[in-house]
């Protein structure tokens, strides 16, 4: 099975309430709080699409989009 | 079938404060219902009252948001008349075992096919930070000022005790495995009682100094352990996670048709 690549992070502002447990957990580092208090993806290209910071984010903003797999 | 399909999104933001574990467990819990391919039409959810309940509200399946510590009533009430039906009813810890103990120990007794889900925060959040049947003692509340005498119930051993046919514990630090005991618990074929430990960073964090919500999350990590564990046996004090009961014992509502058909008999 390939490796999951990452398209994007799709991170709803509005949603987010700024607790920063998706950037405390995430395991490369890749989140950021920007100056609103809201969940930014600092550094994307680090990220291996784990999907921990969508499946522990408490106000469901976050969603990790992957590259559909080409054969 | 995407978890936002089944958000009714109008409501959102929602309200839970900032870091709120209940959050994290609605998240999981579209998962489990994700992963298991079900349709909103075949849900429906009963709640009572308190900030756990209004879980009720985001969902865009059947929704009951019904009164404090009775859900488990209505829900058995709508079980017995659409027993196709898949019933999931989250209460918080207040709701669940104080003003519902009594419902909360029958409807175990009964064995009637319903999951339902203890959101344990340990504390009333909503009405500000109120102690619960839960806190435990030495544990600061607002009615607690000089510190809890009270001690606490342990939700496992209770369910266990009333005759649960599925009984697990979780936390929101371990969301996978959280995930994966809702979609058990759905799948079981009679009572069953999924207990997670949840974070409320406003109330119960602030009042015991237990941090951020990231902190107290981290205190689930370190303070739990997988059941039967080593380090249970060097340290009493973990609190265990995982599946305490799983076993096939015949359903209320299957039992109930029994009847029906006997009283029947001959019309």
């Amino acid at each position: 099975m390939a490796k999951p690549k990452l398209k994007e992070h799709i991170i709803n502002s509005e949603w987010c309430k700024g607790c920063g447990i998706c950037v405390h957990f995430c395991p490369k580092n890749v989140l950021e709080m920007d100056d609103e208090d809201s969940a930014l993806a600092a550094r994307p290209t680090d990220c291996i699409c784990c999907k921990l910071c969508e499946i522990r984010c408490p106000d469901l903003a976050i969603e990790v989009i992957l590259e559909k797999e080409t054969e | 079938m995407a978890i936002k399909d089944y958000l009714r999104e109008r409501f959102f933001p929602h309200l839970w404060c900032s870091g709120c574990g209940h959050g994290i467990v609605l998240n999981s819990l579209l998962r489990a219902l994700a992963d298991l391919g079900m349709s909103k039409n075949e849900i429906v959810m009963v709640s009572g009252i308190g900030c756990s309940s209004r879980i009720s509200g985001y969902v865009d399946f059947h929704t009951l948001h019904t009164i404090h510590g009775r859900a488990l009533a209505f829900a058995t009430g709508v079980k017995l008349s659409r027993p196709e039906l898949n019933l999931l009813v989250p209460m918080g810890d207040g709701d669940a075992l104080a003003i519902g103990g009594n419902h909360f120990i029958h409807a175990a007794r009964r064995n009637i096919d319903l999951t339902a889900i203890v959101m344990n925060n340990r504390i009333y959040g909503m009405t500000g930070g109120q102690y619960s049947p839960l806190s435990g003692q030495g544990i600061m509340a607002t009615t607690a000022p000089y510190s809890n005498i009270d001690y606490d119930f342990d939700t496992v051993e209770l369910a266990k005790a009333a005759g649960a046919t599925f009984v697990a514990r979780s936390t929101t630090y371990h969301t996978q495995q959280m995930t994966k005991m809702f979609r058990q618990a759905i799948l079981h074929e009679g009572f069953a009682m999924v207990e997670i430990l949840s974070q409320c960073p406003t109330y119960f964090g602030r009042k015991n100094r237990a941090g951020s919500a990231i902190d107290m999350m981290e205190s689930y990590k370190e303070n739990t352990t997988p059941i039967g564990s080593k380090s249970k046996m060097e340290n009493p004090d973990l609190i265990e996670r995982g599946i305490f009961v799983q076993k096939e014992v015949p359903e209320y509502c299957n039992e109930y048709d029994k009847i029906i058909e006997k009283a029947m008999k001959g019309r």
